[in-house]
C-alpha cells in the first residue's frame, strides 16, 4: 500500500487504537488536516488554544490508562502545547504530540512560524524525534507510542516537517508490529533477591508504614496494592498522585500525606521504623524537610524507573521494576513464609496511630453565612457517592478537593501534580468526559485557575461534554494568599482577583448552564439541580469563605512531625 | 567530591549531544570535558564526560544519563583500571634562551613541535590532565599565547569493552 506521509500518520493512529487526537489545525499541519478530512477512524476535537489540546489528552489518558494523543501547528502551536507537555512530564503521563514544522529544507532558515521544537520541548519530554524521512516515518511513530507507553510513562513530540506529509509523495507503507531499540529497555521484574530482602525487612517491622504514589495508578496495581496492605495489616498513606489506588474508606488508609496531608499520616512517617515506598518519588512537597524525614527508618523503595531511586533520599533496599510484578511477587513470597509482623508490636503501633487520629486534623467550623469550601467538597462527594472523575486545577481548592473527596478507586482523581498547572482542570474534564461519555466528571477549581484555560467552554459545547465546574470563587488566588498570610506579614501582593466576570453570564454566553451560590444552606440543593442536568455542562459558581486557609500545613523547612493545624479545630 | 570519567556510547544521532549537555546543565551537574565522535560502527558515537561530584550525584549523574533514550550504554571509568588520554596544542612566546629552554621542556615531556616562527612553537603534548597541567605549569603560564585542550578520552584496560 503507496500512502503520503498524512495518511500514513492516520494509518498509524488506526494502528495504535487512537479514539481522539486532540488539536487545532495551521500551516504546517494542513496536509495531515487534509488527510483526517477523509476518514472516521479517529475523531479529531478541536480546542480552542493547544494548551487545551495537551491537557485534554493528558485527563484522557490519566482516566483511561491509554495515551492522549495531540496534533498542533508548527512555531506557536508548539510553544503553546509546552505547558501540557511538561504537565505530563513531571506526572509521568503516556501521551504523543504530533507537531507540524516548517519544510525541511527551510528548518533553521526563520521560516515563518518556525521554532525549534525538538530543542524547546527537550528537557520536558520522555524524548523526542525529528521526522527525518517519509521512509522512516511509520516506524518513528511505533517508537514514538512505545517509548511512551512503556517504563515509566511520558510524553514524546514527534516533530514532522510538512513536506513529509505532502499528498503527492508516496511511500509503501508497513506498520511495524513489534520495536527494537538497543538503547530502550525499561525494566519489569523486580530483582529477586532485592524482593526477599525487602520481605524479611517488611516482617521484621515494629513500626511499618506504606507510602505510595501515583506510579501504583500509573502501573495499574491497585488491586495488588490493596492485597499486599490488606494481607500485612499496616497502615498506609498515599501521595497527592497515588489517591485512589488504595481505597479512601479502608480503615488502614491514613490519607494523604505530606505538605497538606493528615496530621495522623505525616506522624506515623516520622516514626515509623520500615518505610515502604511504592510508585512514589519523594518529592519535596511530600517529605517536608529531608534532614527530619523518617529519622528512625530503614527504607524500601519499588519504582519502575531506577533514577527515582535515592534521588532526594537514600534507601535501605531499592526494587527497580513494575510494580505490578514486584508487588504480586512480594504477596507470594509473604504468603509462602507464612510469617507475619509481631503482633503486638502492630497492635501497639496502631494504637499510638489511633491517637494521632483522634486529633481530627481535618476539622473545620462551619459558618452560617459564609460557604466554607471544604463543605462544598463534602457535598459533591455525597451527591456523586464518592464516584466520579474529579479533575482539579492548582490551589487551594485542588487540595480540598484531595483532602475531602475520598477516593476509593484509581484514576478518578485527575489534576496536576508535579508541574502544578493552573488551567489544567477544565480541559482535562473534557479529555475525561470523552473518554466516558456516561460517567459522571467534575471539575473543581477556582475563579483564578479556570479563567487560564476558560476557552475550552467552547470545545465543550462543541462536543457535548456535560462537565460540572464547581468553582469555589474566594476571590482571591488562595494558596498564594495563604502564603502572604503565614510568610509575608498578610501583604496580599497581587494575589487579589479584581474585575472578576459574571460567571453565570459566561457560561451563558458559551451555551452552558449558569449558577451562582452564594449561602450554605443551598449548596446541597445547587448540587442536587445541577447533577440533574445530565446532558449539560453547568459552572457553578461558589461564593466561599475569603479567609480559608488549607490545613493542615508542614511550612517550608519543617518535618513531618512539626505540623500546623486549623486553629479553628477545637470549635468544630 | 571525586573526579569520574564517564565514558558513554550513544545513538550516533543528531541531537543526542545536546540531550546529554541539556542533562547536565538543567540538573545542575558539573561537566569539566566532554568530548565526542563516531566510533568504527558509524551509528555510534563514543562520548567521555569528566566530572566531579559527591558519589551520591555521580550516581544520580549516571542514572539519569542511562535514561536517556539515546544513550545506549555507560560506564564510570574511574570505578576500573583505564587509560586517560587528552591531546594539547600550547602557542607559546619563543625567543632568545627561551627557545632552547622550550625545546629541552617539551622532549622531557615527550611533547612535539609543530609549527615554528621567529617568536614563537606550536607544542603538541598528549597525556592525562596531570601531565597537560604539569607541563604548563613547568613552561610558565605567562609565555603561553593560547592553549587549545580536546578534553579527556578514555578506554578501560584489558580485555572488557562497551558494547551495544
Amino acid at each position: 500500500m503507496e500512502l503520503s506521509g498524512g495518511e500514513i500518520l492516520i494509518e498509524a493512529l488506526k494502528e495504535e487504537g487512537v479514539e481522539f487526537l486532540f488539536g487545532y489545525p495551521g500551516g504546517a499541519v494542513l496536509h495531515i488536516y487534509d488527510a483526517l478530512y477523509e476518514q472516521n477512524s479517529v475523531k479529531h476535537i478541536l480546542v480552542r488554544h493547544e494548551q487545551g489540546a495537551t491537557h485534554a489528552a493528558d485527563g484522557y489518558a490519566r482516566a483511561t490508562g491509554k495515551p492522549g494523543v495531540v496534533l498542533v501547528t508548527s512555531g506557536p502551536g508548539a510553544t503553546n502545547a509546552v505547558t501540557g507537555i511538561a504537565t505530563a512530564f513531571m506526572d509521568s503521563i503516556p501521551m504523543v504530540v504530533l507537531s507540524g514544522q516548517v519544510q525541511s529544507r527551510f528548518i533553521g532558515s526563520d521560516a515563518f512560524q518556525e521554532v525549534d521544537c525538538i530543542g524547546i520541548t527537550r528537557p520536558c519530554v520522555k524524548h523526542n524525534f525529528l521526522v527525518d524521512s517519509l521512509e522512516n516515518f511509520a516506524e518513528t511513530m511505533k517508537k514514538a507510542f512505545h517509548v511512551a507507553t512503556t517504563g515509566r510513562p511520558g510524553p514524546v513530540v514527534v516533530d514532522i516537517p510538512k513536506d513529509f506529509t505532502a499528498p503527492g509523495v508516496t511511500v509503501p507503507f508497513n506498520y511495524p508490529k513489534t520495536v527494537n531499540m538497543r538503547s530502550y529497555s525499561p525494566a519489569e521484574q523486580g530483582h529477586p533477591g532485592q524482593i526477599r530482602k525487602a520481605v524479611d525487612l517488611i516482617l521484621s517491622a515494629k513500626r511499618p508504614m506504606i507510602y505510595s504514589g501515583g506510579g501504583v495508578v500509573l502501573g495499574n496495581a491497585a488491586a495488588q496494592l490493596t492485597e499486599f496492605t490488606e494481607l500485612l495489616g499496616y497502615p498506609i498513606t498515599q501521595t497527592l498522585m497515588g489517591l485512589g489506588a488504595f481505597p479512601a474508606s479502608n480503615k488502614q488508609n491514613l490519607g494523604m500525606l505530606g505538605m497538606h496531608g493528615t496530621y495522623e499520616a505525616n506522624m506515623a512517617m516520622h516514626d515509623c521504623d520500615v518505610l515502604i515506598a511504592i510508585g512514589a518519588r519523594f518529592d519535596d512537597r511530600v517529605t517536608g524537610e529531608i534532614e527530619s524525614f523518617c529519622p528512625d527508618a530503614k527504607i524500601v523503595h519499588v519504582d519502575v524507573d531506577p533514577a527515582s531511586i535515592s534521588k532526594n533520599v537514600t534507601v535501605d533496599v531499592p526494587i527497580v521494576g513494575n510494580v505490578t510484578h514486584v508487588l504480586d511477587a512480594m504477596i507470594a513470597l509473604i504468603k509462602d513464609t507464612g510469617k507475619r509482623a509481631d503482633s503486638a508490636d502492630l497492635a501497639q503501633w496502631w494504637a499510638t496511630i489511633k491517637g494521632w487520629s483522634d486529633m481530627n486534623c481535618m476539622a473545620y467550623q462551619l459558618d452560617d453565612k459564609l460557604i466554607k469550601p471544604q463543605a462544598v467538597v463534602e457535598a459533591l462527594w455525597r451527591e456523586t457517592k464518592g464516584d466520579a472523575y474529579i479533575c482539579s486545577d492548582v490551589g487551594q481548592h485542588q487540595m480540598w478537593a484531595a483532602q475531602f473527596y475520598g477516593f476509593d478507586k484509581p484514576r478518578r482523581w485527575i489534576n496536576s501534580g508535579g508541574l502544578g498547572t493552573m488551567g489544567f482542570g477544565l480541559p482535562a474534564a473534557i479529555g475525561v468526559q470523552l473518554a466516558f461519555p456516561d460517567e459522571v466528571v467534575a471539575c473543581v477549581t477556582g475563579e483564578a485557575s479556570v479563567q487560564m484555560c476558560i476557552q475550552e467552554l467552547s470545545t465543550a459545547l462543541q462536543y457535548s461534554t456535560p462537565i460540572k465546574v464547581i468553582s469555589l470563587n474566594n476571590r482571591y488566588m488562595g494558596m498564594v494568599r495563604q502564603w502572604q498570610e503565614f510568610n509575608y506579614d498578610k501583604r496580599y501582593s497581587h494575589s487579589y482577583m479584581d474585575a472578576l466576570p459574571d460567571f453565570v453570564k459566561l457560561a451563558e454566553s458559551y451555551g452552558h448552564v449558569g449558577m451562582r451560590i452564594d449561602k450554605p444552606g443551598d449548596v446541597e440543593g445547587a448540587l442536587k439541580e445541577a447533577f440533574a442536568m445530565k446532558d449539560r455542562l453547568v459552572f457553578m459558581d461558589f461564593q466561599t469563605d475569603q479567609t480559608e486557609n488549607v490545613y493542615p500545613m508542614i511550612e517550608a523547612g519543617k518535618g513531618h512531625h512539626e505540623m500546623r493545624l486549623n486553629p479553628a479545630r477545637e470549635l468544630a | 567530591m571525586r573526579r569520574h570519567v564517564i565514558s558513554v556510547l550513544l545513538e550516533n544521532e543528531s541531537g543526542a549531544l545536546s540531550r546529554v549537555s541539556g542533562l547536565f546543565s538543567a540538573r545542575g551537574y558539573n561537566i569539566e570535558s566532554l568530548t565526542v565522535a563516531a566510533t568504527h560502527d558509524p551509528t555510534l558515537s563514543r562520548m567521555t564526560i569528566v566530572t566531579i561530584g559527591t558519589d551520591r550525584i555521580v550516581e544520580q549523574i549516571i542514572k539519569q544519563l542511562n535514561k536517556l533514550v539515546d544513550v545506549v550504554r555507560l560506564t564510570d571509568l574511574t570505578e576500573v583500571a583505564f587509560i586517560e588520554r587528552e591531546i594539547m596544542m600550547v602557542k607559546v612566546r619563543a625567543v632568545d634562551a627561551g627557545r632552547e629552554e622550550l625545546k629541552r621542556m617539551t622532549d622531557i615531556f615527550r611533547g612535539q613541535i609543530l609549527d615554528v616562527t621567529d617568536s614563537s612553537y606550536v607544542i603538541e603534548l598528549t597525556g592525562d590532565d596531570y601531565k597537560l597541567s604539569g607541563f604548563l605549569d613547568a613552561i610558565g603560564r605567562d609565555n603561553i599565547i593560547e592553549a587549545v585542550r580536546s578534553g579527556a578520552t578514555g578506554i578501560a584496560r584489558g580485555d572488557k569493552s562497551l558494547k551495544p
